[in-house]
């Protein structure tokens, strides 16, 4: 574990700045906010051919051993013992409160093998908690000497099989581990910015001679946080500290499409994880809150941070994450509202500075998805 | 003409008359990134120098336009509420912000010409 305090850096550290990045510190990383083409075009080129991100910051894990599956079922309430091999599920790690401590992605690696993706700014606290609690029943192992690259857009699936092209049979959520160029990969088809795309997980060492293979087809350029913050929040994807956090449940973060039907009220293994009384109540009750789209009328951004209020001047919720969408060229926001006002205001309004914007809210993605299914 | 420089990384070009147009450098432009949105002041409004008079948003964040002198705002560039991207596209001409009338001239000796700004932004 690396628990000093120092700034990190990922194994594209030099290629970033080769590549004239602005670099900001994230999560204790230096990490690359934008390249020379900037966020705007980075985002639009996103969505229309093919970005390539360094996301080697992220904690990645494998949990090994006869009853991994088991073991971590105990810790999100979401059907892992039931996962197909080599497919992909999103999991919470739930608190004893029913708030959520990080969100991951899970892949059933077979042999008992799960390989785990959970944010950077929570890794360290996920890699003690899965140690503390399920470190006896399987081997906890955090992956060191790991990149993360993830190829997102539209053209992604033709510039990964040209290098490896049995990528092109694979669908949203599953997985492939293939040696590319004499690279060890586990590739998924998954990613964070609304778009078709590939997530590669490969060892430090082959990190640049990978980018630089990806980079070398005239569709891709390197994308950077800024534009990966702007892709996910058109995309209506939260973000941890954002939109999902420790005091509030799933249901309050409007994730209950991610609580497996086996594990809520009546399931064949329901509850069993932290937290789990608070949140099949709020499953099966209702929540006090929950996060939607908002959509602020006129140009101005709306930020995270600014208070929603109706006509009457009630308090009603907060804005968790809020920018300006490059794709459809005006400012969006994703809140956090209390139920009871939802139902009966007729006007809302954000407090920006020392105004007052209209904002309505609005079915989440801003921005249709474009997952391949097959 | 004259042109002086702000720490703030605005330029401020006086028209003489005591009139100046004020806008940002193409350096703050540059660390500001795309803008999106520019909150301009009213017309008629008074600024004193070190006061918060605008606010310019990029994708990623927002930063205050600080008055780098104070004096009445006399006429505004309306056109960056339509099109923020003047600014980043042209920071010196038609990205300006604003023209204010001097209530105190003497100001302008405090702030920078080019070789000293130049010298400013390379420390």
């Amino acid at each position: 574990m690396s628990t000093d305090k120092q700034i990190l850096t990922t194994p594209l550290y030099q290629m970033h700045l080769d590549a004239g990045a602005k670099m900001v510190p994230f999560a204790g990383y230096e990490m690359p906010v934008s390249y020379p083409l900037g966020i705007k075009k980075e985002h639009i080129h996103t969505r229309e051919k093919a970005g390539l991100f360094d996301v080697s910051h992220m904690g990645q894990i494998r949990l090994v051993g006869a009853n991994s599956k088991k073991a971590l079922e105990s810790l999100v309430p979401v059907d892992i013992i039931d996962l197909p091999l080599m497919k992909l599920r999103y999991a919470l790690f739930t608190n004893k409160s029913g708030g959520v401590m990080d969100d991951l992605m899970v892949t059933n690696l077979g042999n008992e093998d799960l390989f785990l993706v959970v944010n950077a700014a929570c890794k360290d606290v996920d890699y003690d908690h899965l140690q503390s609690t399920i470190g006896d029943d399987c081997k906890v192992e955090f992956l060191e000497d790991v990149a993360l690259l993830a190829l997102q857009g539209p053209k992604a699936h033709e510039v990964l099989s040209e290098i490896a092209p049995s990528t092109s049979e694979m669908t949203f959520m599953t997985a492939r581990q293939l040696v590319i160029n004499g690279m060890d990969c586990l590739i998924t088809r998954s990613g964070y910015s609304g778009e078709d795309g590939f997530e590669i997980s490969v060892p430090a060492k082959n990190a640049e001679e990978l980018a630089k293979l990806l980079l070398s087809n005239t569709e891709v350029e390197w994308v950077g946080l800024g534009a990966r913050d702007s892709l996910r929040l058109e995309a209506g994807l939260s973000l941890y500290g954002h939109e999902l956090d420790n005091d509030h449940s799933p249901v309050e973060s409007s994730l209950s499409w991610a609580l497996s039907k086996a594990r809520r009220t009546g399931g064949v293994r329901e509850g069993n994880y932290l937290g789990a009384d608070i949140i099949m109540s709020h499953l099966d009750e209702g929540a006090e809150s929950k996060v939607v789209g908002l959509q602020p009328e006129g140009r101005m951004p709306v930020r995270d941070g600014a208070l929603i209020e109706d006509e009457l001047g009630n308090h009603v919720g907060q804005v968790t994450s809020g920018g300006f969408g490059p794709s459809i060229n005006r400012p969006i926001a994703i809140a956090r509202l209390k139920m009871k006002y939802i139902e009966t205001y007729s006007k809302l309004f954000a407090l920006v500075r020392d105004k007052k914007i209209e904002v309505e809210i609005v079915d989440l993605p801003f921005v249709k998805q474009n997952y391949y299914r097959g | 003409m004259s042109i002086k420089f702000s720490e703030d990384h605005e330029w401020i070009e006086s028209h003489g008359d005591d009139l100046v147009v004020i806008g940002i450098t193409d350096f703050a432009q540059e660390q500001l990134g795309d803008l999106v949105y520019v909150e301009l002041p009213e017309v008629g409004d008074e600024c004193s120098r070190g006061e918060n008079i605008s606010v310019i948003e990029s994708v990623k964040a927002a930063s205050d336009l600080v008055a780098p002198v104070s004096g009445t705002i006399i006429e505004v560039n309306s056109r960056l509420e339509d099109e923020p991207e003047l600014v980043t596209e042209d920071s010196m001409g038609d990205g300006w912000f604003i023209k204010v009338k001097l209530s105190s001239p003497e100001e302008l000796d405090d702030l920078m010409d080019e070789s000293a700004y130049n010298n400013f932004i390379e420390e």
